[in-house]
């Protein structure tokens, strides 16, 4: 018996009975289009994460006020006001950072003209653009002159030009209005796009920290700092360095916590990574979970199948079928409908996919190994699953099989 | 002399049911040449399925010695036997056994299937000639469920034909069908004997013994008798004497 012939075979006992081996097929095929899909858009947010992460710059590191207690009443950070400008000075000597930028933050309205869009202020150092890896695509950034002088000059980002000027007017040299204050715009932020958190990046203004501290908010601290180590390998010196600083400005003794935290880029990095990870995880599982199911199901049918079938194995172990052709009719049967079945659904999954991309605008990232590995998963399916019925086939005794009714 | 095609030799068969023993065929000897054509009779509980089974190569003895064609067949392995019953054997049923929603042809081609010497080129060719020994060229390509009993069984017979075996069984191959239509299986089976086929016919039917050269009755799993017949009735001349049924 040559395995053409038994490729004939199986092919004609699937094409006799198309309905149900469809039907059978089904299960592999959502099993495989899950595992696909599921892969694919977890991958794709991972994907889309990481790349944020770099473009945000990963090197950078946070400073935040840090919890803290004073007369027993505790205190949300947001109502700290440890961080001062002399802090931020201070960091701007240190060894391992090559960019350090305050930053202060108010919301508001702004205005030009008849239009008007609510955003909010952020009042930075020079150095911030370097941190934030932001560009310009024209004007100029403030200066170090701007930022002593407190200057009402600001750099706007994408979506503020689009809303402030919608007819597409060339924003620089413009005066737009925030609280009531004339900030003259110098300089447009190239676009950046949505974050991972689904924030608008281009929803942004620029303006000295100067400015916002003493023309809008008229207080002495700073909210936060961000700097830049060398290298992401010396984020964690650093780090320690920040550390010591702050600890020495605060004049914090031994045994003190600090009033201050700091995150760096990498931590956050890791932990979003990790938890669409995770995530990519728990939706493969659920994905291979439908998968053995579907083999589950191709064994079932194999089964009856196997019964149904009983004369005619009896009449081809007649005619002179051995036990090997019949367990390979029925092993080959099996693996037909995976690897069909597995096929449609990798077509199918890729268009899940695509169309997921297309319609819900989630990032999508299809690898190989993903098709690879779901296509191995139903290969190995269809003999596992297809392994008993077909044995069970094969052990049939001919005289009981052709004498079945 | 004549080819000895079967040569049985006390064969016996012993079944356990529980902690009995069921003495199926208890010392069966008979030789069947090359070219006869050979009914074997009993009643139900005679030994004739176990002495079939044994024939057909589907079971094994439980003692003595069994030659198909020259070749011994006792203590072979299954898959020796599934050889041998490819090579040597043509079945034909009762109940025609046909694959479902198959045609004619493939039907035919079935043995062939499991015999890796014949090329496909080969086997359509020796499949439609098996058709056309049957009478059935014109229905090459209908499908098993699209055709009479008598024509069912004519493809099972084309089936048994087609690897050119040494001895055709036929188990009640006229049990399912009318009075008319076995004589047309019987005349078929006259005709292919009297190409030289040589063909066993296991029946409970003594009208049938009629058209055969020899009968072999069982009785209690030994031969009983064992008579050949001179005076053979031609079923062709039976089926031309039986009235058309203005139905028909």
């Amino acid at each position: 018996m040559n395995g053409l012939n038994l490729f004939r075979i199986a092919l004609h006992a699937l094409s006799n009975n198309k309905t149900r081996a469809f039907l059978t097929m089904l299960g592999i095929i959502i099993g495989v289009a899950s595992v696909i899909t599921m892969l694919a858009i977890g991958q794709g947010s991972k994907g889309s994460i990481e790349k944020q992460i770099s473009e945000m710059g990963s090197n950078m590191i946070m400073i935040y006020p840090g919890e803290a207690s004073t007369g027993g009443v505790r205190l949300s950070a947001s109502e700290m006001n440890t961080l001062k400008v002399e802090d931020y000075e201070s960091l701007l000597t240190l060894e391992h950072l090559s960019a350090v930028s305050p930053l202060v933050s108010s919301s508001g309205q702004y205005i030009f003209g008849a239009n008007n869009y609510p955003s909010s202020i952020s009042g930075v150092g020079t150095e911030y653009l370097l941190i934030r890896q932001l560009k310009l695509a024209s004007g100029e950034m403030f200066s170090e002159d701007d930022i002593r002088t407190s200057s009402k000059v600001c750099v706007i980002g994408n979506t503020i030009k689009d809303n402030l000027f919608p007819n597409g007017e060339d924003p620089i040299g413009k005066t737009i209005r925030f609280k009531k204050i004339p900030f003259q715009i110098i300089g447009v932020l190239e676009e950046k796009g949505y974050n991972s958190m689904g924030m608008d990046q281009d929803d942004i203004v620029l303006t000295p920290y100067t400015t916002v501290m003493k023309r809008i908010l008229a207080v002495t601290h700073i909210k936060s700092l961000y700097a830049s180590a060398i290298t992401e390998e010396q984020t964690e010196v650093a780090t320690a360095e920040i550390t010591a600083a702050l600890r020495s400005n605060h004049k914090l003794g031994f045994g003190e916590v600090d009033d201050f935290n700091i995150r760096t880029q990498q931590e956050l990095a890791s932990m979003i990574s990790s938890t669409s990870q995770l995530m990519t995880t728990l939706l493969a599982c659920v994905a291979a979970i439908s998968l053995i199911v579907g083999g589950i199901g191709i064994m079932n049918i194999m089964y009856v199948s196997v019964t149904e079938r009983t004369k005619e194995i009896g009449l081809r172990m007649s005619v002179g079928a051995k036990g090997i052709d019949i367990l390979s009719q029925f092993l080959i049967e099996s693996f037909m409908i995976s690897i069909t079945g597995g096929l449609i659904g990798i077509a199918l999954g890729c268009s899940f996919a695509l169309g997921v991309n297309k319609f819900v605008r989630w990032p999508i990232e299809i690898e190989l190994w993903t098709i690879l590995l779901s296509f191995a998963v139903c290969t190995f399916t269809g003999i596992f699953f297809g392994w008993y019925p077909a044995k069970k086939a094969a052990q049939l005794d001919p005289i009981d099989a052709i004498r079945y009714e | 002399m004549k080819n000895k095609i079967i040569e049985l030799v006390d064969i016996k068969r012993n079944f356990s049911v529980g902690s009995e023993v069921v003495r199926a065929l208890r010392g069966v000897s008979f030789t069947i040449h090359e070219g006869d054509f050979v009914t074997i009779m009993g009643t139900s509980g005679s030994g004739k399925s176990t002495l079939l089974n044994v024939l057909g190569c589907l079971d094994d003895s439980s003692s003595g010695e069994y030659y198909l064609d020259g070749v011994l067949v006792r203590n072979m392995s299954k898959n020796e036997r599934a050889v041998l019953r490819n090579r040597k054997i043509g079945f034909v049923f009762q109940s025609y056994n046909l694959l479902a929603k198959t045609t004619a042809i493939e039907n035919v081609e079935l043995p062939l299937m499991y015999n890796s010497s014949i090329c496909t080129k080969d086997r359509r060719v020796r499949a439609i000639a098996a058709l056309t020994r049957v009478g059935l060229a014109d229905r090459l390509q209908h499908k098993s469920n699209q055709m009479s009993g008598g024509q069912m069984q004519r493809v099972a017979i084309a089936r048994a034909l087609v690897n050119d075996p040494a001895v055709i069984l036929a188990d009640e191959a006229t049990g399912n069908l009318d009075t008319r239509t076995s004589f047309e299986i019987l005349a078929l089976l006259q005709r292919l004997h009297g190409e030289g086929k040589t063909i066993i016919f296991v029946t409970h039917n003594p009208e049938i013994a009629e058209f055969s050269n020899r009968c072999i009755v069982l009785k209690d799993g030994l031969v009983d008798s064992d008579v050949f017949n001179s005076d053979v009735r031609s079923a062709a001349e039976v089926l031309a004497s039986l009235p058309i049924l203005s139905d028909d």
